[in-house]
């Protein structure tokens, strides 16, 4: 028997995912006076938090084998709810944020008692509240949140500090620590808490956790409202670095999250997963969608690129799977 | 016996890491029942799926019907006339016996399946079979002895020529194993060539012609059945002899308190009113025929399954029975009870993670300070327990899906150890596990009666439940049948029991 231990860095997926974002970065910055801009980077870093952000939470349902598709309409169903309530009810900002998460937590935990307590097939449950949060979403009006310098303007401010005004302002994209200590933290809640062991437990093998006396149920449905909890999150950072939030839309962006997570190397049939690899990931596919313009590809390609890079990421997992198993 | 129609010379495979197959010969002819016999991981199956195309040979010969063959698929081992019977039948429960039957050579009419077709024709094998079955009847509704009839109905109607009978009688009751030998029998006389594997030595006797012994991979030999007796295949197989000593008398004192009472406990088909006692230091076996309702007591016993009523009491901290109210394993196993599933790999351990994962996956609580998993207590548990139950293993980080099936199962031990528990539920303890490996389980298991540990032992091996158990309860058929303490217990009275309930 083999050490597993000493395996080499190059089997390490995660690995694999920095030397792909350095190369894009390094190509594109080679073939792209454009995207040498600090304002490039910029506003790739504004559009990199929300996503990770719903990439951080669905990596927990992904990793028990299931999936949760109710993030992207969810994320911009919050935004409007809680967009809404500052708008026209003067709501403080603070508060209207609190119901952001709250609102995702609810539907994360719907989403968990139809999949885990009532046995739904998880992209079943999750296709519905997606439907759900879609048509919520629908009933509200485009809603602005306040803009900088307008009462509750501040919020911005969590993601990006700005210095001075106008096109030369100076921004420091501060929301890039705070993803990062969170990506940071839901990792060593993987890895480190009885939720996380039980998460990645449930993933490899439910039926045996079960009988070893876990309540299966109970963490069953809490993996759904992390996700969820995320999704509210997510919904902030949205609502902070675009103009207008619109109804309607949110739909597709879950599958930006998915893939991205499954490129930062969580297993297709769960049991294995890491939160830090969801973060490169989600960056594997934040490159690709908006980077490839930059070098005179149209926006077509990234749908075909990114399916490619997915499904050698999947191959992947399974090459490896099928080396432990002979092993 | 005709002229061979099937041999297999020299015949060598290896996966990583292991000989399967060391230059095994094989020979089978025509109008013969060739016993194919040996322990567990002996390679009987394995040269089975060389024959059938499952797995592709390193080297060696197959001659089927006089010329050089190497099937590729079971499909094309099927469509020249090599068919196996497997011992799990691969039947789709939810169509008919004749949608079954002509799964993926259904006859058409235009481009309508030709159902009426399919069910005369099903017949018609039927009664050239001498068997009773509706082919419209749902498969899932058959008794896995008429299921394993249609399975031989199948093979055949694909004009088979060589039929394999992997384990045939395992799941059949005594009934059924003699309308599967009138079968046999008949085929025989038809000059078909069949290889039957099976570990029952009494089967061999009455059914075979010939018997070839297979060991650690490689070929022993090949006796004529009737100039031969059983201790002569016996010694073949283990290459020594070796007598088991079975229990004479119950190890437990006189005086043992019972630590569970079970009392008419039902839930569903499979377990009716099943009552017993287990007490303190005892093992006690369960033996039955499989499908009697062993497994199913123990998961509705354990919470893993619903039960519909019964009462259960547990011997609590001040020495009186109790009763709890199991309806989920977190109940079970919070009174101190531990199931070790028969299919370890589905049900007791997570393979794709560490031992320590595994071992402490029942006790988290302990091995968390605050929010955060203590993983250095973790590891020092787990390494005591790998010690204590001398588990072979290079850390204790090593995946489970690395370790040997006796490994696995001393992993599912420790996790119960390490969780306290008084009571463990052994279904199958040694199922999937080679000969070195049983005695250390064995041993264990009876280490851990002796330091006060009851265990209920489900066995479905006969010597299994004659040298580790101290008192036996034997079910057939969802009911239990018998209790016989292990001095007056033998081979005959416990077979006898488990097949009481069979018209």
């Amino acid at each position: 028997m083999t050490n597993k231990k000493k395996k080499s860095l190059l089997s390490d997926q995660r690995f694999i995912v920095l030397l792909v974002i350095i190369a894009l970065v390094i190509v594109y910055s080679i073939f792209s006076k454009e995207f040498r801009k600090y304002t490039t980077i910029l506003s790739m870093l504004d559009f990199s938090y929300y996503n990770t952000l719903l990439a951080i939470g669905v990596t927990f349902p992904l990793i028990t084998a299931g999936v949760d598709l109710s993030i992207g309409t969810g994320m911009i169903c919050y935004a409007l709810i809680g967009g809404t309530l500052v708008r026209n009810y003067n709501c403080p900002i603070v508060l209207a944020m609190l119901i952001c998460v709250a609102v995702g937590m609810i539907i994360g935990l719907l989403n968990g008692i139809l999949i885990g307590v009532m046995d739904l097939a998880p992209f079943l449950a999750t296709l519905c509240t997606c439907m759900i949060t879609r048509g919520i979403g629908s009933l509200f009006s485009a809603t602005p949140w306040p803009t900088n310098g307008q009462p509750g303007g501040w919020f911005h401010s969590i993601f990006k500090l700005t210095f001075g005004s106008g096109r030369s302002a100076l921004r420091l994209p501060i929301g890039f620590v705070f993803v990062v200590l969170l990506v940071l933290l839901m990792e060593f809640v993987l890895n480190h808490t009885k939720f996380g062991r039980y998460t990645i437990a449930i993933g490899s093998n439910k039926e045996a956790t079960r009988l070893s006396g876990i309540n299966v149920k109970f963490y069953h449905v809490m993996v759904y409202v992390v996700s969820g909890l995320f999704a509210g999150l997510a919904a902030i950072a949205y609502a902070a670095v675009t103009p207008t939030v619109q109804p309607g839309t949110g739909a597709g962006l879950e599958l930006d999250a998915i893939g991205g997570v499954f490129v930062g190397g969580v297993s297709a049939t769960g049991g294995y997963g890491s939160v830090i690899g969801s973060l490169a990931g989600i960056f594997v596919i934040m490159l690709l969608k908006t980077g490839l313009p930059y070098i005179g590809l149209s926006a077509n390609w990234q749908q075909i690129i990114t399916g490619l890079v997915l499904i050698g990421a999947v191959l992947i997992d399974i090459l490896k799977r099928k080396r432990a198993v002979v092993a | 016996m005709g002229e061979v129609i099937l041999t297999m010379k020299e015949i060598d495979k290896s996966f990583p890491g292991v000989h399967a197959l060391d230059h095994v010969n094989f020979e089978v002819r025509r109008g013969e029942v060739h016993a194919l016999m040996g322990e567990n991981g002996a390679g009987k199956s394995t040269l089975m799926k060389v024959l059938t195309g499952i797995y592709k040979k390193d080297s060696g010969t197959i001659i089927y019907e006089g010329k050089e063959t190497e099937f590729s698929s079971t499909r094309e081992a099927q469509d020249a006339g090599v068919v196996i019977v497997h011992q799990e039948l691969n039947m789709v429960g939810d169509l008919t016996v004749a949608q079954n039957i002509f799964i993926g050579r259904e006859p058409k009419k235009g481009i309508r399946i030709d159902d009426k077709k399919m069910i005369e024709d099903s017949k018609a094998l039927f009664e050239e079979l001498n068997i009773d079955i509706n082919p419209k009847e749902k498969m899932s509704n058959l008794t896995v002895g008429k299921q394993q009839m249609c399975e031989i109905a199948k093979a055949i109607s694909h004009k088979a020529k060589v039929i394999i009978f992997d384990e045939p009688s395992a799941a059949l009751t005594e009934k059924e194993i003699a309308d599967l030998f009138v079968i046999i029998r008949d085929l025989r006389e038809k000059g078909l060539g069949i290889v039957y594997i099976s570990h029952r030595m009494d089967e061999i006797k009455v059914i075979t012609d010939r018997v070839t012994v297979m060991r650690d991979g490689g070929y022993v030999g090949t006796l004529i059945t009737k100039d031969s007796t059983k201790e002569d295949i016996i010694n073949m197989m283990v290459g020594r002899v070796i007598y088991e000593d079975p229990k004479t008398h119950s190890m437990v004192a006189p005086d043992a308190p019972v630590v569970l009472k079970v009392e008419n406990l039902n839930a569903g088909k499979m377990v009716q009113d099943v009552s017993f006692e287990l007490r303190k230091g005892e093992i006690l076996g369960f033996s039955g025929l499989m499908g009697a309702g062993r497994t199913e007591t123990a998961r509705a016993l354990f919470g893993a399954d619903p039960k519909q009523s019964g009462k259960i009491s547990i011997m609590g901290k001040d020495g009186q029975l109790h009763e709890v109210h199991i309806n989920t394993p977190q109940d079970a196993v919070k009174a101190g009870i531990g199931y070790l599933s028969e299919d370890r790999r589905r049900y007791g351990v997570v393979v794709q993670k560490s031992i320590t994962e595994n071992s402490t996956l029942a006790t988290m609580e302990e091995f968390t300070s605050g929010l955060f998993i203590n993983k250095a207590k973790e590891k020092k548990v787990t390494q005591k327990y790998i010690e204590e139950l001398a588990t072979k293993t290079p850390n204790a980080e090593q995946l489970v899906v690395n370790l040997s099936g006796g490994n696995q199962q001393k992993v599912v031990i420790a996790k119960w150890l390490i969780r306290d528990c008084d009571i463990l539920i052994f279904d199958e303890p040694t199922r999937g596990i080679d000969v070195g490996a049983k005695n250390e389980i064995y041993k264990l298991m009876s280490k851990l009666a002796a330091e006060g540990k009851s265990i209920i032992m489900i066995s479905s091996e006969m010597t299994e439940v004659l040298r580790m158990s101290d008192r036996v309860i034997v079910m057939c058929e969802g009911k239990k049948t018998g209790e016989i303490d292990i001095s007056e217990a033998t081979q005959e009275n416990i077979m006898d029991k488990a097949t009481r309930n069979i018209d």
